[in-house]
């Protein structure tokens, strides 16, 4: 079941491969569109489907290389199986807005297809390994996205130094697996095994070492400050899809392999430097929010909050490290809220990032200076932003607000000081969102006049509200109603932090 | 020694490669030109029955053959079957580039003589015969350098000619010192002979003796003829030069440190980790900003060379060793080529730039291209990555973890220069351009979409090579 999810977009891309390019652009988009719907439609049997409790459904394993102790091992849990939802919903509405796409598409659809199995993959991979190659290939085919559909020839640079950062942490990562693999016994890359056999228990350099590469790896993906420095350019100038994508999935790769790589296999090494995380989670959402306060380009602004949210869900899994001050209530509230933290941005930082890919598309400029008085003209386009930009900023409502009250009340216990830092960063993103919303809606109207083109400013055409309402609309789901949501998350939480405080 | 076994049934697959390289020089004599083609099918039928013949002989027991001069055991095995599959791929590589040509037949001979070297290289299991097999895997390529007798492979040649002659008397030097200190030739023995002797001594032939390796290798510190030959030559050839006596090479090291060195007596880890450690670096920094795309190739073949000395390094001292070693370096041999040929196909095409529009034009080279190229990065599922994969875990358990974060690095930093090839290949050409569009040499081209395939499908099916590759030495007595 989960690998025919995963595969079924890598076949449908396998067979366009082979249509010639010449035919029509509704075929190829078409048909991405349905596998994508027909995806998540498999992900929420999946979803009902789920063993209550906090183990792996679904499982399927399959020896791939038994010398070295990999195998072709998928499965889900409570921690995964939210963010396997979301990134079939964030791939379908990219495909569905893709419709007004017009460069190169069989390429580009062809290259999404394969995207969308590598990130479904890396979700489901139970196997080191096989986490490691579905990592590898996303930022393989993210940076052919930057460089072939993005803005010119800043953009290939800027997919080149996303490549070449993120590709150092995939390394870095890779050291971490080994040593993990070499303390192990008998030696293995199977998750399941390494939480069962938790091999560097009693911690030490080497296990010190191991959480190091591990924790640089994933650090430089999700990105935290220091290592964020690769994903503003890259944001900027990546298509809209594909920087939806980017944030809504691939800096979740970061984030998910805390939850459930570092943490659970390294419980006592965690603990040990819970507080590193917590530091540079709380510095990555002071600085992020800070620093997208600055910016005048609307788009620069949405990935620096990214950062700042990213900076949420670091501190919520350092203070489920924290075993001092906290009950086991506190913890397991603040890995919920961690999870449900990154399913929160995902969709709606990539219902923003479409939504800034709309305003460069009707004005080619993402300078927000650029801009006034929009809302008279575009209604349908003013009201979704701003619907985005309330829920990023975390108003009760929208899923951020519960995620966020979850991470602050789970760390307060264990980390005060740091949690009141943090609290500020949300007052700093309200600050920013609203002066953006200020900038380009209220006023008298003003829009730059497109090169080339001295067409009318449309307001959001039908295939674009059609992607982008419906991650609103679940954004606000999970805010009103979250049982759902939390109903999956919470147990397997709670076998996390039983596994961490082992 | 009980009994001397010297039945050449052990050794089909070398007799076939030399039976058809003497038989194809004589048939090449009388054919005419434009019929040639019969001795490359003449060579690719031998490298077939070798294959087969190296399949029947590892299901049987293990053996020491000619006195103790010649180990049959998994570790020949295995070079034997990625040498006969690199002279299978470069055979049909280079059939467009020499059909027809006045000296095809001499190009398939040399070939064949140069793998049968290399393969020798690979079994030698003693120091005499390691040099002859040096030898037999020196002479031919460098007449294949020169092959074309256009002034810069005649140059190529040259360097080549003279800096294998000076490495050549070094590596007998460091035998007649060992031969001196350790009382015999033969591995075995040889390695009782060591244990007693001077370590200062033993170090001095040891090193003298890698000299020669190593410039088989191409690894630094003696890798200078390598950038010259690979872009002073035909893609064909810088093919075969950079890849095939390379497996030999690596493989007579291991084989030498594992079974002839004993280990308390010389730090070789240290001194090899070193090298691998030069190699890459080395490697990588001078193909950061290269133009031409036969020159990248050969400081990135300089490079891999490096990751490939980590598996020695720890040679005996992880139990990944030696199935790292071989995994790496059959899907290095793949995937090289694979990547020359794309080259090959298009002889045209000399710098990076000419390479841009190459997506519009020719898709299915582009993507072999691509999948060569990451696949020398090591991104996975391609075998390198499985290879790299394995020489890390090898490295890090035989206490090497420095080098291995130093290969990551370097293997970050490569990245660089591969993408500077591959992004021209997808960006969109400039429509009023004239049309720099070669038609593809067909051969070389289906040689590259095998060659790319073969490198994917080797890292997915890894999980079957690597059992296959973990054979301990046969010593003898």
């Amino acid at each position: 079941m989960l690998s025919l999810i995963v595969f079924l977009p890598a076949a449908l891309a396998a067979v366009l491969v082979l249509v010639p390019g010449s035919a029509s652009r509704r075929l190829f988009v078409g048909t991405w569109i349905g596998v994508s719907a027909l995806d998540v439609a498999l992900v929420v049997a999946v979803w009902l489907g789920l063993a209550p409790g906090g183990g792996f459904s679904f499982e399927e394993r399959v020896p791939w290389i038994p010398t070295v102790g990999i195998s072709y091992h998928v499965g889900v849990d409570g921690l995964s199986l939210p963010l396997v939802a979301l990134t079939a919903v964030l791939f379908l509405a990219c495909a569905v807005f893709a419709l007004r796409e017009t460069r190169r598409i069989k390429a580009y659809v062809t290259l999404f297809l394969g995207l969308q199995t590598v990130c479904l993959g890396l979700f489901v991979a139970l196997d080191l390994i096989l986490f490691f190659l579905f990592f590898d290939l996303s930022i393989v085919a993210m940076y052919f996205l930057i460089a072939g559909w993005g803005h010119g020839d800043k953009a290939r640079a800027a997919a080149l130094k996303f490549f070449l950062y993120t590709f150092l942490g995939s390394l870095a990562l890779l050291l971490g697996f080994i040593l993990l693999y070499l303390a192990a016994e008998p030696k293995t890359f199977d998750i399941v095994e390494l939480i069962a056999a938790d091999p560097l228990a009693g911690g030490g350099t080497y296990a010190s070492l191991a959480l190091l590469a591990i924790f640089v790896g994933l650090a430089v993906k999700t990105p935290t400050v220091p290592f964020h420095t690769w994903l503003p350019p890259a944001h900027t100038e990546a298509p809209a899809t594909g920087s939806a994508i980017l944030a809504g999935v691939l800096l979740k790769m970061g984030t998910y392999g805390f939850v459930r790589i570092a943490m659970p296999i390294l419980p006592d090494t965690w603990r040990q430097y819970a507080l590193v995380a917590v530091i540079v989670g709380v510095v990555s959402v002071v600085y992020g929010a800070l620093v997208a306060l600055a910016q005048t380009d609307l788009k620069r602004m949405v990935a620096y909050t990214s950062v700042n949210h990213m900076g949420y869900v670091l501190l919520g899994v350092g203070a489920a490290g924290i075993l001092a001050g906290s009950d086991e209530q506190a913890r397991q509230l603040a890995t919920t809220g961690a999870v449900t933290q990154m399913v929160s941005h995902g969709l709606i930082t990539g219902a923003l990032f479409l939504l800034t890919g709309v305003l460069r598309d009707r004005g080619g400029t993402y300078d927000m200076g650029a801009y006034s008085g929009l809302a008279a003209r575009t209604p349908r386009f003013a009201g979704a932003f701003a619907v985005a930009a309330f829920a990023s900023l975390g108003l009760p409502g929208f899923s951020g607000f519960i995620a966020e009250f979850q991470i602050f009340t789970g760390s307060l216990p264990s980390a005060p000081i740091p949690t009141a830092i943090s609290v500020t960063g949300i007052l700093i993103t309200a600050g920013l969102f609203l002066v953006a919303l200020q900038k380009l809606f209220l006023g008298p109207l003003k829009v730059p006049d497109a090169p080339g083109s001295p067409r009318a400013f449309a307001d959001l055409h039908a295939s674009e509200t059609v992607s982008i309402v419906p991650l609103l609309a679940l954004a606000t789901v999970v805010g009103i109603l979250p049982r759902f949501l939390l109903d999956v998350i919470e147990p397997a939480s709670r076998v996390l932090v039983e596994l961490v405080a082992r | 020694m009980t009994g001397m076994n010297e039945n050449p049934g052990a050794l089909v697959p070398e007799l076939l490669l030399l039976a058809a390289a003497v038989f194809g020089l004589l048939l090449g004599a009388w054919l005419p030109r434009h019929r040639q083609y019969l001795v490359r099918v003449l060579a690719a039928v031998a490298a077939l029955g070798g294959l087969l013949a190296t399949a029947a002989a590892a299901a049987r027991p293990d053996e020491v053959v000619f006195g103790t001069s010649y180990a049959i055991d998994g570790i020949t095995h295995a070079t034997r079957a990625i040498v006969l599959v690199a002279l299978l791929i470069a055979l049909a590589l280079s059939a467009d580039a020499t059909a027809g040509h006045r000296r095809e037949t001499e190009f398939v001979v040399l070939l064949q003589l140069g793998a049968l070297g290399t393969i020798a290289l690979g079994g030698a299991n003693d120091l005499l015969l390691l040099f002859s097999a040096f030898l037999l895997a020196s002479v031919p390529f460098y007449a294949l350098a020169g092959w074309d007798a256009q002034p810069l492979s005649t140059e190529a040649a040259m360097k080549y000619y003279l800096s294998g002659a000076f490495l050549g008397v070094a590596m007998v030097t460091g035998i007649a010192i060992l031969y001196g200190v350790g009382r015999s030739t033969a591995y075995g023995p040889l390695r009782e002979g060591l244990t007693a002797a001077p370590p200062a001594v033993v170090a001095v032939g040891l090193v003298a003796l890698l000299a020669g390796l190593l410039f088989k290798a191409g690894a630094v510190p003696v890798h200078f003829w390598v950038p010259d030959v690979t872009d002073g030559t035909p893609a064909p050839v810088a093919a075969i030069v950079t890849t095939i006596p390379k497996i030999g090479a690596l493989v007579g090291m291991y084989r030498l440190l594992l079974v002839a060195v004993p280990p308390g007596s010389v730090n070789w880890t240290l001194l090899v980790a070193v090298l691998a450690a030069a190699s890459m670096t080395l490697g990588n920094l001078a193909a950061f900003f290269q133009t031409s795309v036969q020159r990248l190739l050969a400081y990135s073949t300089v490079s891999q060379v490096g990751y490939l000395l980590m598996a020695v390094a720890v040679a005996g001292r992880a139990d990944l060793a030696q199935p790292s070693l071989f995994l790496y370096l059959a899907a290095y041999a793949v995937t090289n080529l694979g990547a020359f040929a794309v080259v090959a196909a298009l002889p045209e095409l000399r710098d990076l730039d000419d390479y841009r529009g190459l997506a519009r034009r020719h898709p299915g080279l582009a993507a072999a291209l691509v999948v060569c190229l990451f696949g020398l990065i090591g991104t996975p599922p391609t075998a390198v990555f499985v290879g790299k994969l394995t020489v890390f875990a090898a490295a890090v358990d035989g206490g090497l973890g420095w080098l291995a974060v130093l290969a990551v690095v370097n293997t970050v930093a490569s990245v660089f220069y591969y993408l500077r090839w591959i992004a021209p290949a997808f960006r969109r050409v400039d429509t009023d351009e004239p049309e720099k569009s070669p038609r593809a040499r067909t051969w070389t081209a289906r040689t590259a979409y095998a060659a790319a395939a073969v490198s994917l499908l080797l890292g997915i099916a890894a999980g079957a090579v690597l059992p296959l590759l973990a054979g301990p030495p046969a010593v003898g007595s």
